[in-house]
């Protein structure tokens, strides 16, 4: 951490010199002193998922996590707009209050990093874009934004969009600052959309014998008029004993054999509407000479929450990676991860959670052509100590790449706010 | 109304026009570039018909290619290009300009792929929104958004307008509902953002242009999301005898946790209207009309509508009617999706607003226009899609009448600015394009608009790309704009508006 640059402010800064702006006005102040010393700063929440990213250093950090605290919350209205630092806990749990949630499903990524839950800050979350398991059927956590506030990389507060969910009135920004890292704007006040808690909910487990019937069941289970709001596969990875052991102890219910290889699907909804789903996708997936057995809603919460947390790669130290591709080839990459690396399947069969059977990340340059190959993209999430960087975290093509580059620069011309964190020059 | 700030001429441009004619005539097939009067004249206008210009030229370009030629040669050349999918857009967003080339992606409307496995549907961007829903509903499949327009409204234009419809409030507008595009942009380069997998990596380039009125690409390809048809689509017509206990019920069936596929509100005003014009049998003596339509599996429904029976009574509603047949709950909504015509049938002219408000707001606003209809002594009736607060309020009024006409304008723009007030936005669904572009200083301030022009500028340098629309042009917060229809000849009749 550099001295150098004298910020001419009160602006608190602790003994590591990192600045904790307690509003938007202190925010804009110090951006905009930054922005004429041309003094680049990384900008933390409460560092839960600083782990995923390049790994970057600036003369400057600005912590915005004194900037916490819920503004407005009208359940009525469906929103609640709140100080951009607040913890996630903070708002799911007022949400809950009032049987409403953040549907969709927050991820808790402090039990990869740590083995402890830590979700961190809606602003952190935002800036990365990672929905939960509800994703395919609510949309992902840009689809939740109705509006933010924030300081841009000349000091300028800026805002875009409202209270309401139906606004075009000028560009969509919302959409744009959901997983850009930092790099646009250091957010300062967001409003999310949110919605009813469900009354209940149940989870069918069956028991596939090979791929194509996986994805014969992932496609049955997203054509289906009786909408389900979760669906995974866990592999049973036979030959591998620690994730075995891991994936026994991660999953251990009373009606759930986990030893072996098993999709998981959840309906929500009223009790009376769940019995008739859960008939009709037997029918409609021919159940009825299949082993199949159901978790209640005592058993199907918690095994969700297992599942959204990524519990099975608890304080994994190996590469971890998010892939995400269009589910009809999701049975060819299953047939390559099969023994050679660890993962389970999410989304309906389109996320791949993948941890790299290797420290090393040579193995990622034929995954990551694989994604292309698939139609989709990766994301090394979690590196491991022995990661250079010789292989870029994010997947981008060059044209994409001189666009966010020009995006980058209407927003962060001098690229003060975390520069480097997603690709080199933004 | 008529006169409104364009970008400045470039007269060297128009003294060009043969020249850049000859020139486009070689970047596609010779027939698909207009120059003469009488080819020119349709595309003078879109759906705000109360402006025209006439273009210099329209080039109707068949591939990607050609349109990333196009705009490449119009780029070195700094001439204006203004896109055009269908012309059905309400705001002016597709206003030629005299010295522009009007770029028609009217020959773009092929589909591409129907994609059953992934959930998708790969078109082209002329393909019309409702030609996605019939492409696939064979197979018990449709395409989410449903602006009114849908019959005629171009996928490529609800992209570029982010277009909602009745049942966004359950599954979003268009920048919800959409994988990826292709675009080109205005110096020739060709982009892809997203495919068929969710979500995108990076910035979100795709969420940037959805709703970006033409300002920064033109789209050439578009991969929708498409959804299985539900189950079982049931409505409730209910009455209520005043505004407050009928906005009341509107806004405690979304607080209990329901959300219903599409909730629609009638005023007095428009029910005595739309019941006249298409004998939909609604409740007369009803102040304010609900329609609420639920869907998902049969016991689902089932269970909603009584909990919204149980709310309505609780508001004492003073009518309450289930739909029972597919063609009961069609004739529900024959009366609402009649609103516009019903009005057009009523006065010489009428105003078409496009706010939206927060839901618990409703009666606030209802009973606000009520009193400015007074203050005005115009008559208005209000349709609102309650579910997400977006209301159209129509002002009657006869435009040969020029203090009526002034009344008009002045009555509108203090609707809009009650939205705001209220805590809304000044358009809901309909976009900015010219008509509201100098109300965009009620939302935001200079800093805003600011950031949004540097992103422009990022990606269109020279400001060639649709001038003069959605950001004001002489910077000032002029009270002007609303869909103006005059002796019910809305540019496309035969559309439902609501």
């Amino acid at each position: 951490m550099s001295t150098k640059i004298k910020i001419n402010s009160q602006i608190f800064q602790d003994s590591n010199n990192i600045y904790y702006p307690k509003d938007e006005v202190e925010v804009s102040d110090l951006i905009r002193e930054l922005y004429k010393q041309d003094s680049p700063t990384v900008i933390i929440g409460n560092n839960s998922k600083s782990f995923i990213g390049n790994k970057t250093q600036s003369a400057n950090t600005t912590s915005l996590s004194k900037i916490s605290g819920i503004i407005d919350y009208r359940p009525e209205e469906l929103y609640i707009k709140v100080k951009a630092c607040t913890p996630i806990n903070e708002i799911e749990q007022v949400l809950s209050e009032n049987n409403q949630e953040l549907a969709f499903e927050p991820i808790d990524f402090g039990y990869i990093n740590e083995g402890k839950s830590n979700k961190g800050t809606i602003a952190g979350y935002l800036s990365c874009n990672y929905a939960g398991s509800r994703r395919f059927k609510v949309g992902s956590v840009r689809d939740h934004i109705l509006g933010f506030k924030g300081v841009n990389g000349k000091g300028d507060i800026i805002k875009s969009g409202g209270t309401v969910v139906k606004n075009v009135t000028g560009y969509d920004l919302s959409k744009l600052i959901a997983g850009s890292f930092g790099t646009l704007v250091a957010l300062t006040e967001i409003t999310l959309k949110v919605l009813p808690k469900k009354d209940s909910s149940k989870t069918v487990i069956i028991y596939p014998s090979n791929f194509e019937q996986i994805y014969d069941f992932f496609n049955k289970l997203s054509s289906s008029s009786s909408e389900i709001s979760g669906a995974v596969f866990v592999p049973e990875q036979s030959k591998d004993k620690d994730f075995v052991t891991k994936k026994n102890s991660v999953f251990k219910f009373n009606d759930l054999k986990s030893n072996v290889s098993f999709i998981a699907f959840r309906v929500e909804g009223d009790k009376i509407s769940i019995e008739e789903k859960i008939n009709n996708l037997k029918k409609e997936l021919k159940l009825s000479n299949s082993e199949i057995s159901i978790l209640d809603v005592y058993q199907s919460e918690p095994f969700w929450k297992k599942v959204n947390n990524l519990q099975v790669f608890e304080k994994t130290e190996h590469n971890l990676i998010r892939m995400v591709i269009p589910p009809a080839n999701g049975s060819k990459l299953c047939k390559y991860l099969e023994n050679n690396h660890n993962y389970f399947v999410d989304w309906c069969g389109s996320l791949f959670w993948i941890e790299v059977n290797s420290k090393k990340e040579e193995k990622i340059k034929d995954l990551k052509k694989m994604a292309k190959d698939f139609g989709g993209y990766l994301t090394v999430i979690k590196t491991s100590s022995e990661y250079d960087y010789g292989e870029a975290i994010f997947t981008v093509d060059k044209v994409r790449l001189m666009i966010s580059e020009k995006v980058k620069q209407s927003f962060d011309p001098k690229r003060i706010l975390n520069p480097g964190k997603m690709y080199r020059g933004v | 109304m008529s006169e409104i700030a364009l970008p400045k001429i470039d007269s060297s441009i128009l003294n060009r026009k043969s020249e850049i004619v000859k020139k486009l005539s070689k970047l596609t097939n010779i027939e698909n570039v207009l120059s003469e009067a009488d080819e020119l004249r349709p595309y003078e206008t879109d759906a705000l018909s109360v402006y025209t210009q006439t273009p210099l030229a329209v080039v109707l370009p068949e591939n990607t290619e050609e349109v990333s030629e196009i705009l490449k040669f119009c780029h070195s050349e700094n001439i204006k290009v203004v896109p055009r999918g269908a012309g059905t857009g309400l705001s002016g967003g597709a206003l030629p300009l005299q010295d522009a080339i009007l770029l028609g992606l009217g020959k773009f409307n092929k589909i591409l792929e129907i994609d059953y496995e992934n959930k998708c549907v790969v078109t082209q961007p002329g393909v019309t929104n409702l030609g996605i829903t019939h492409a696939v509903q064979n197979k018990r499949f449709y395409y989410a958004p449903d602006p009114s327009s849908q019959l005629a409204c171009s996928i490529g234009g609800n992209v570029a307008e982010n277009s909602g419809g009745v049942h966004s409030l359950k599954y979003g507008t268009t920048t919800n509902n959409i994988l990826g595009v292709q675009m080109v942009m205005m110096d020739g380069t060709i982009c892809r953002f997203g495919g068929k997998s969710f979500d995108q990596e990076g910035y979100d380039l795709m969420g940037l242009i959805c709703g970006s009125e033409g300002l920064l690409g033109v789209v050439t390809e578009v991969t929708v999301k498409i959804l299985k048809t539900p189950e079982v689509v049931r409505a409730a017509l209910i009455g209520f005898p005043s505004i407050k206990e009928g906005g009341d019920a509107a806004s405690e069936i979304i607080s209990s946790g329901i959300v219903p596929a599409g909730m629609e509100i009638m005023d007095k005003a428009l029910i005595e209207a739309t019941d006249n014009f298409s004998k939909a049998g609604y409740p007369r003596d009803a102040e304010l009309l609900l329609i609420v339509e639920l869907d998902g599996t049969e016991s689902e429904v089932n269970e909603l509508i009584k909990k919204v029976e149980v709310i309505c009574k609780k508001n004492n509603c003073s009518s309450l009617k289930l739909s029972n047949s597919e063609k009961e709950r069609l004739s529900f909504w024959a009366g609402r999706k009649a609103a516009f015509p019903a009005c057009g049938a009523m006065a010489p002219d009428y105003y078409c607003m496009d706010g939206s408000i927060p839901r618990g707001k409703l009666a606030e606003a209802l009973l606000e226009i009520k009193k400015l209809s007074k203050k005005y002594e115009l008559p208005v009736a209000n349709c609102f899609h309650a579910g997400d607060g977006n209301l159209h309020p129509l002002i009657m009024f006869d435009g040969n009448d020029k203090e009526q006409l002034r009344k008009t304008e002045e009555f509108g723009s203090e609707i809009l600015k009650t939205c705001v007030r209220l805590g809304g936005v000044i358009t809901g669904e309909h976009g900015v394009g010219i008509e509201k572009r100098e109300l965009m200083c009620e939302m935001f301030n200079d800093n805003d608009i600011q950031q949004q022009l540097s992103i422009k500028k990022s990606l269109d340098e020279k400001n060639l790309l649709n001038p003069g629309k959605v950001y004001p042009i002489l910077r000032k917060c002029a009270e002007e704009g609303r869909v103006h229809v005059h002796k019910n000849k809305d540019k496309f009749p035969d559309l439902p508006r609501f």
